[in-house]
């Protein structure tokens, strides 16, 4: 077992996930037998390739910096779950 | 019957005012409401917008003026693309309500094309599946065997072309996910290169990865589909500055496109724990381009016993990063009452998000946290390279890659749902594809000792869309497999 109740805890943390008891378990388990096929990946010598983060040889295209979609506030707060007016509504942050 | 036509035929009629758009959309959701009981394989139908698309169709053809490519045609989209006031939940609960404020751009392209959108069709959360257990919203079934999965992600498009509730389907490709359905449905799916469609109000799930393609009846209408898909789009910047070519043109020839068509077979493909009836069937098709004119060989592609461990670390890895985003601020879901904003966050993606999804966020975040990124993140990103390489170099030779598209036919419903990594093994031979940015068809070639219907995979080198598409309708052209059509499944209900 790689992967400790622990590790998973810290790992959900990270990825803001408030996992149940039961789910620590199942993916400990799974996650397990995953990263163990993964392991198969050392078996290749990769000493002098380049990484690919990216199939498509695209320059980063650049455009003139003006406007192009006119603000309308009520299109995007359409879909708030909570909203105060024209703002979303969140916990308090600061005391 | 209008639910068994394919675009071009159905195209011609309309032009002819044999048919109208009206009475084919009604067609089509009659179809779906007597079907979908069965198969579950939409999650939105826009009945009213469609029929009233479907009489602007009508106007239009009549005047003979703003008559597109795809004018009064029933189309359906996968849920993870965006659709401008009509519910896109990516099949996920932390989206369930959320109503886009804008189309993507391939939707935008259908609507200017004349298409009639009859609905959103079900997929796995976040695209994130092999077999559509993975949706929210429950599974969709296979028309062909309502006991089987219809594969995924794209498995509600496929199930759509396939059943008749819509005459083509939009599915989006990111380690298989249109190849996969089309090949268990029996239709035909295509996986553009990366970067020859735009991206842009397509849910993410892997950005270096994730593609739209076209779901349909045959190789004809895939290509007018890709027609209209294809092209440059500023905002999307992977999108590829790139002409799009006449695709119709491409595959005019019929089985003489096949002549002189240099074909690879990677040994890899067809190795151990392949279903005999798919070899046979796809080594079958191989034959039948031979016997056309192609010019068979065996090509060796030996990183593909990699490629799932390399997909599922950066797929992952990319998810992670995506799904950040869904945190119950700005849409979606929220939980209720979080005592403090990290709560929130926690509770609304613990609430919102299904197992598999919550697998995949973890499974990246691990392999991209302190200490773990080389081993596996960096490592993953240099055998993507290999893999990259082993298809340019049999392409140094070949014209295109034929290939079985999966390792057997659909699998029962609940078969692979507790063993998350032999689902992942079932993509071993669409994942190359995704992870090289390669264009691929699937197209019908065969049925199994239980009916159920075998792809044929062919890959092509970058923006050979051309090729492929030839050397899948040089195929269509010299068998009739794609004209088979499941059981009428009208009236059942799913089966417990």
């Amino acid at each position: 077992m790689k992967l400790s109740v622990d590790r998973i805890r810290h790992v959900a943390l990270l990825a803001r996930l408030a996992l149940t008891p039961e789910e620590e378990r199942e993916l400990a388990a799974t996650l397990d037998q995953i990263l163990a096929h993964m392991d198969t990946l050392s078996r290749l010598d990769t000493t002098d390739v380049e990484p690919t983060a990216h199939v498509a040889a695209v320059e980063t295209p650049w455009r003139d910096d003006v406007v192009t979609n006119a603000p309308d506030t009520a299109a995007l707060l359409a879909n708030a779950p909570a909203r105060d007016d024209d703002l979303f509504l969140v916990p308090k942050i600061i005391d | 019957m209008l639910n068994d036509l394919t675009i071009a035929t159905a195209a011609k009629r309309l032009r002819r005012g044999e048919l109208s758009a009206v009475d084919l959309t009604r067609a089509a959701l009659d179809r779906i409401a007597a079907t979908d009981l069965a198969l579950n394989a939409f999650l939105t139908v826009t009945a009213d917008a469609a029929l009233a698309a479907a009489a602007a169709a009508d106007a239009a053809l009549k005047r003979g003026v703003g008559v597109g490519p795809l004018t009064g045609i029933p189309i359906a989209i996968k849920d993870v693309i965006a659709t401008k006031g009509v519910r896109t939940t990516a099949a996920s609960k932390i989206l369930d309500g959320f109503v886009p404020s804008y189309d993507a751009t391939v939707t935008s392209r259908l609507k200017d094309a004349g298409a009639v959108i009859v609905g959103k069709v079900n997929c796995d959360e976040f695209a994130m599946g092999s077999s559509n257990e993975n949706s929210a919203y429950g599974v969709t079934r296979n028309p062909w065997d309502l006991a089987r999965v219809p594969g995924g992600s794209s498995g509600g498009s496929a199930a759509s072309v396939a059943a008749g509730q819509a005459l083509a389907a939009l599915g989006t490709d990111t380690g298989g996910s249109i190849r996969l359905p089309a090949a268990y449905t029996g239709i035909v799916g295509l996986k553009p290169t990366y970067g020859r469609v735009s991206r842009f109000g397509v849910i993410a799930y892997a950005s270096s990865l994730d593609q739209v393609g076209p779901l349909a009846r045959d190789v004809t209408d895939a290509a007018l589909l890709l027609g209209v898909l294809a092209g440059h789009d500023p905002r999307d910047s992977t999108s590829v500055d790139r002409p799009v070519p006449d695709y119709a043109a491409a595959i005019a020839g019929g089985v003489a496109g096949a002549h002189s068509l240099r074909v690879a077979l990677p040994r890899e493909y067809f190795g151990a724990g392949l279903q005999p009836e798919v070899e046979r069937a796809v080594r079958a098709a191989a034959d039948v381009l031979r016997d056309a004119g192609a010019v068979l060989h065996e090509a060796s592609l030996p990183h593909t016993e990699y490629g799932v461990a390399c997909y599922y670390v950066l797929a992952p890895a990319e998810a992670s990063s995506n799904l950040a985003r869904y945190d119950g601020i700005r849409y979606g879901l929220r939980a209720p009452s979080a005592a403090s904003l990290l709560d929130l966050y926690r509770d609304t993606r613990e609430a919102g998000f299904g197992r598999e999804v919550k697998r995949r966020i973890m499974l990246g975040t691990y392999v991209l946290s302190s200490g773990y990124y080389d081993a596996y993140y960096l490592k993953a990103q240099k055998v993507r390279t290999l893999i990259r390489r082993d298809f340019e170099r049999v392409f140094a030779d070949a014209d295109v890659i034929v290939t079985p598209v999966a390792p057997t036919t659909a699998f029962r419903i609940g078969e692979k749902a507790t063993d998350p990594l032999a689902m992942y093994l079932s993509d071993v031979l669409t994942i190359g594809v995704n992870l090289a940015g390669l264009p691929a068809i699937v197209a019908p070639c065969g049925r199994d000792a239980s009916g159920l219907p075998i792809g044929l995979q062919i890959v092509g080198p970058p923006f050979g869309e051309e090729i492929v598409l030839r050397a899948a309708r040089a195929f269509e052209a010299a068998t009739d497999w794609h004209a088979l059509r499941p059981p009428d499944v009208a009236g059942r209900e799913a089966p417990p």
